[in-house]
C-alpha cells in the first residue's frame, strides 16, 4: 500500500517521460486558464474588497455573447474575420455596460457593508446573468468562433524522450495569449495613472477618496477589466470545448487556485494556478487510479487546504494583522 | 395598539431573561403552533404539505445549522451539503443496516456521524479565516460527494448508486416510503424541527452561545478573555452539521424518498447560504423567513404565467426564476443588509410605540 502511494507513481514517471511530459503540459494549460479566472477575481477583490463569485458566470456569459453577435452577423450575411472582430469589440462594450450596471445597481447602493453581504450580492448577479444569459442565448451549447479569430486548430507532436509528446496548437496559443494578457496587466498597474489609482484604491479606500480617486469610477474600470480578462478566459475555454454554461464549474475550479496564491495577489493569481493545474493532473493521472479515478473535483481543494494549513493567507496574499 | 408591554411586570431574573418576555410575543408563538400543527394538516391539500410545507421546514433546520455556524460563530461555510449528505447516507445505513429500531432514532443519531465529520472538516478552521476558510469547506463539499458517488458500501452497491427509502412505520403509521401520507410525514417533520429549534434557541441563549458570539465578533479579543477558540469552533461546527446532517435525513426519508449524489452538490450548499443571509445571520426566525422566501418564492414564480393565463414557454418560466430570484437577493440585500429578521425587528418597535412614530 504505501509502496502504492510514495513509490510506484514515481517509477512510473521515471520509466515513462515522454507521458509525464505530456501531463505536466496538461497540467501548465488548464493551470493558465484557472490562472486567467483567478486573475478575474483578484482585480475585483483588490480594488473593491468584492469576492466576486460571478466572473465564472462572467467568462461563460462573454462567450455566449460573442458568438451570438457572430451567429447574428453571419445570418446577415456578413462573417469572416472582420465580423468577428467586430463581435469581439462589440462584446467588449456589453462587458462595460455589464460592469456600468454592477457599479450603479449593486456595488454603490451596498458600500461599506460587510464582505458577506456583497458575496451574497454577487451570487444574485450571477444569477441574474444565468437566467438572462439562457433566456437570450439558449441552453445549447455553442460553438466557440476560433478560426474566425484567427486562433489554431489541430496539434504539433514532437518527439522527444523516447517518445511523441503531442501539443495542441491552441494550448500554446491559449499560453501565450495568457502571458501577454497578464503582462499587459502588469504594465497597466504600474505605469498609468489608472493603474496607479487601483493601486491605490487596493491599498485604502478612505486614503484613495481624500486624495480625490473617484471610487465609483475606479470600480467600473476594474470590473470592465475583469469582464475583458473573462471574454478571453471565455474564448480559450470555449476553444478547447463548447460554450455552455456547463463551464460555470470551471470558476469553481479556480477558488483554491486564488486561496493558494492568496486572494489579493495577481503573481499570486498565476503561480497559484499553475501549482493547482499541475498538481491537479498528476494527482489525477498518477494517484487517481489509486482511489478509484475522478478524484480531479476536489484534489484541487486537498493541495489548497495543505498550502493553507502552513500560510493562512495564501502563497503570495498580504499578511493578516490582527488588532484588537 | 395591542403589541406593548405595559404592565407586565417581571418579578424574577427567568422572567426576565426569557427568551420571549412579552406575552404577546408567546401568545403569537402559540398561535403558530395551533396553524402548524392543527390547520395546515386538517384543511392543506397535498400539494401544500408535500411540496411546499415539508420541504420548508427541512431547508428551515438546514439553515438553522448553517446559522449556527456563520451567523452565530462567524465561520462561513459552503460545506453545508456535503453535511446533510452524510446525515442522509449515516441514516441510510443504518436503518438497513438495523431494521428493527426505528427510524426516528436512526434520523436523530444520523446527526451525530455528521457532526464528527463536520468537527474534522473544522479542525482548519482555527488557523484559516474568512473566504480563506469558505473555500476549506468546499473542499468538504467536493470530497464528501465524490465518497457518496464512489464508495458503493455507503449505498448498499446499488446499481443505480441512489438511496431509495426503506417503507418504515411508527405506532403502526407509514412515516417513511411510498404508503406514507403527507400529514403523517408533516406532521413528523414538524414535531422534529420544532423541537430542535427549541433545542437550538435555548443552545444560542445560553453560555455556549455568548461563547460563540464573542467569537463572531472577535476571535482575538474572546481568546483573550478566556474562551478556548478550538472547543467554541469545534463545538459550532459539530452542532451545525449535527442539525445539517438531520435535516439531510430528513430531506432524503420524509420528503424525496430516495436520493442520489447529486442532490447534495453545492447549489444546495449555495441555497443554504442564500436564506441564512437573506433571512438574517444570527437569528432563528430568520433561517425560516428566509427558507420560506428561498424555497417558496420560485413556486409561487413558477405557477404564476399559468394562474395569470400567460401563455408563456415551461423554459423561458425556469430562466425568468434565475433572472427574478437573482434580482430579488440583491434587491433584499440593498433594502436591508441584516436580513428579514430585522425588517421583522424593526416592524415590531413600530408596532410597540404605534401610533406615536418613536
Amino acid at each position: 500500500m504505501l509502496y502504492n502511494i510514495f513509490i510506484d507513481p514515481f517509477v512510473q514517471m521515471a520509466q515513462m517521460p515522454d507521458l509525464l511530459v505530456q501531463t505536466l503540459w496538461e497540467g501548465l494549460v488548464s493551470g493558465v486558464l484557472y490562472a486567467l479566472i483567478a486573475l478575474g477575481f483578484v482585480l475585483i477583490f483588490k480594488a473593491s474588497g468584492v469576492f466576486n463569485f460571478a466572473q465564472g458566470i462572467m467568462v461563460v456569459f462573454s462567450a455566449l455573447t460573442l458568438v451570438g453577435f457572430y451567429e447574428k452577423f453571419s445570418a446577415a450575411g456578413f462573417s469572416g474575420h472582420t465580423a468577428a472582430f467586430v463581435a469581439l469589440v462589440l462584446t467588449a462594450g456589453v462587458m462595460f455596460v455589464l460592469a456600468m450596471l454592477v457599479e450603479r445597481v449593486v456595488l454603490r447602493p451596498l458600500v461599506n457593508q460587510p464582505d458577506i453581504i456583497l458575496f451574497m450580492a454577487t451570487f444574485g448577479i450571477t444569477y441574474v446573468l444565468i437566467g438572462f444569459g439562457e433566456m437570450v442565448f439558449g441552453g445549447d451549447p455553442k460553438q466557440m468562433i476560433a478560426s474566425e479569430l484567427f486562433l489554431p486548430s489541430g496539434s504539433v507532436d514532437v518527439e522527444m524522450l523516447g517518445g511523441m509528446v503531442s501539443f495542441q496548437k491552441i494550448d500554446i496559443a491559449a499560453a501565450v495569449i495568457a502571458s501577454v494578457m497578464i503582462a499587459g496587466l502588469a504594465l497597466f498597474f504600474q505605469k498609468t495613472r489608472i493603474g496607479r489609482a487601483l493601486r491605490a484604491v487596493a491599498d485604502s479606500h478612505k486614503a484613495a477618496l481624500s486624495v480625490g480617486i473617484s471610487l465609483n469610477q475606479i470600480w467600473v474600470v476594474v470590473w470592465f477589466a475583469a469582464g475583458l480578462v473573462a471574454l478571453v478566459t471565455g474564448i480559450m475555454w470555449g476553444a478547447r470545448s463548447d460554450v455552455s454554461f456547463a463551464l460555470e464549474i470551471v470558476a469553481l475550479k479556480a477558488l483554491p487556485v486564488l486561496v493558494l496564491g492568496g486572494l489579493t495577489s495577481v503573481p499570486g493569481a498565476i503561480v497559484g494556478g499553475l501549482i493547482i493545474g499541475i498538481g491537479e493532473k498528476l494527482g489525477e493521472f498518477y494517484w487517481g487510479p489509486l482511489l478509484g479515478g475522478g478524484i480531479e473535483s476536489w484534489f484541487a481543494y486537498a493541495i489548497a487546504l495543505l498550502f493553507l494549513l502552513y500560510r493562512p493567507q495564501g502563497l503570495f496574499g498580504d499578511k493578516i494583522i490582527e488588532r484588537i | 395598539m395591542f403589541y406593548r408591554e405595559t404592565g407586565q411586570f417581571k418579578q424574577s431574573y427567568a422572567a426576565d431573561q426569557a427568551v420571549f418576555p412579552i406575552l404577546q410575543d408567546r401568545l403569537g408563538l402559540a398561535a403558530i403552533l395551533v396553524v402548524a400543527f392543527v390547520i395546515v394538516p386538517l384543511f392543506g391539500n397535498e400539494f401544500l404539505l408535500a411540496s411546499v410545507m415539508v420541504p420548508f421546514l427541512i431547508l428551515s433546520l438546514g439553515a438553522i445549522g448553517l446559522n449556527i455556524l456563520v451567523g452565530y460563530t462567524g465561520l462561513l461555510s459552503l460545506g453545508s451539503a456535503a453535511f446533510m449528505g452524510v446525515g442522509a447516507y449515516a441514516a441510510y445505513k443504518l436503518s438497513t443496516i438495523f431494521p428493527g429500531v426505528n427510524i426516528l432514532v436512526w434520523i436523530l443519531c444520523s446527526g451525530f456521524f455528521a457532526a464528527g465529520i463536520g468537527v474534522l472538516f473544522g479542525l482548519p478552521s482555527l488557523r484559516i479565516k474568512g473566504f480563506y476558510l469558505a473555500v476549506a469547506t468546499l473542499a468538504a463539499q467536493f470530497f464528501l460527494q465524490w465518497c457518496f458517488v464512489r464508495i458503493s458500501w455507503l449505498y448498499n452497491d446499488n446499481p443505480s448508486g441512489a438511496i431509495e427509502v426503506p417503507a418504515r412505520t411508527l405506532f403502526g403509521l407509514a412515516i417513511t416510503g411510498p404508503s406514507a401520507t403527507p400529514v403523517t410525514r408533516y406532521l413528523v417533520v414538524l414535531v422534529i424541527v420544532v423541537g430542535m429549534t427549541l433545542l437550538a434557541s435555548n443552545i444560542v441563549h445560553g453560555r455556549i452561545g455568548r461563547t460563540w458570539m464573542a467569537v463572531r465578533d472577535m476571535d482575538i479579543a474572546a481568546q483573550l478573555m478566556g474562551i478556548r477558540l478550538l472547543p467554541a469552533k469545534l463545538l459550532a461546527f459539530a452542532v451545525s452539521s449535527f442539525y445539517c446532517g438531520v435535516s439531510g435525513a430528513l430531506m432524503v426519508f420524509l420528503w424525496l424518498g430516495a436520493a442520489e449524489p447529486s442532490a447534495f452538490d453545492i447549489k444546495l450548499s449555495f441555497l443554504l447560504l442564500f436564506m441564512v443571509i437573506i433571512g438574517g445571520l444570527g437569528s432563528m426566525i430568520g433561517s425560516f423567513f428566509g427558507a420560506a422566501l428561498i424555497h417558496i418564492l420560485p413556486i409561487v414564480i413558477r405557477g404564476l404565467p399559468e394562474a395569470l393565463g400567460l401563455p408563456i414557454a415551461a423554459a423561458t418560466v425556469e430562466h425568468l426564476t434565475y433572472l427574478i430570484v437573482g434580482a430579488l437577493i440583491i434587491f433584499f440585500l440593498i433594502v436591508e443588509p441584516h436580513g428579514l429578521a430585522r425588517l421583522w425587528q424593526i416592524a415590531k418597535q413600530k408596532l410597540r410605540v404605534w401610533p406615536f412614530p418613536y
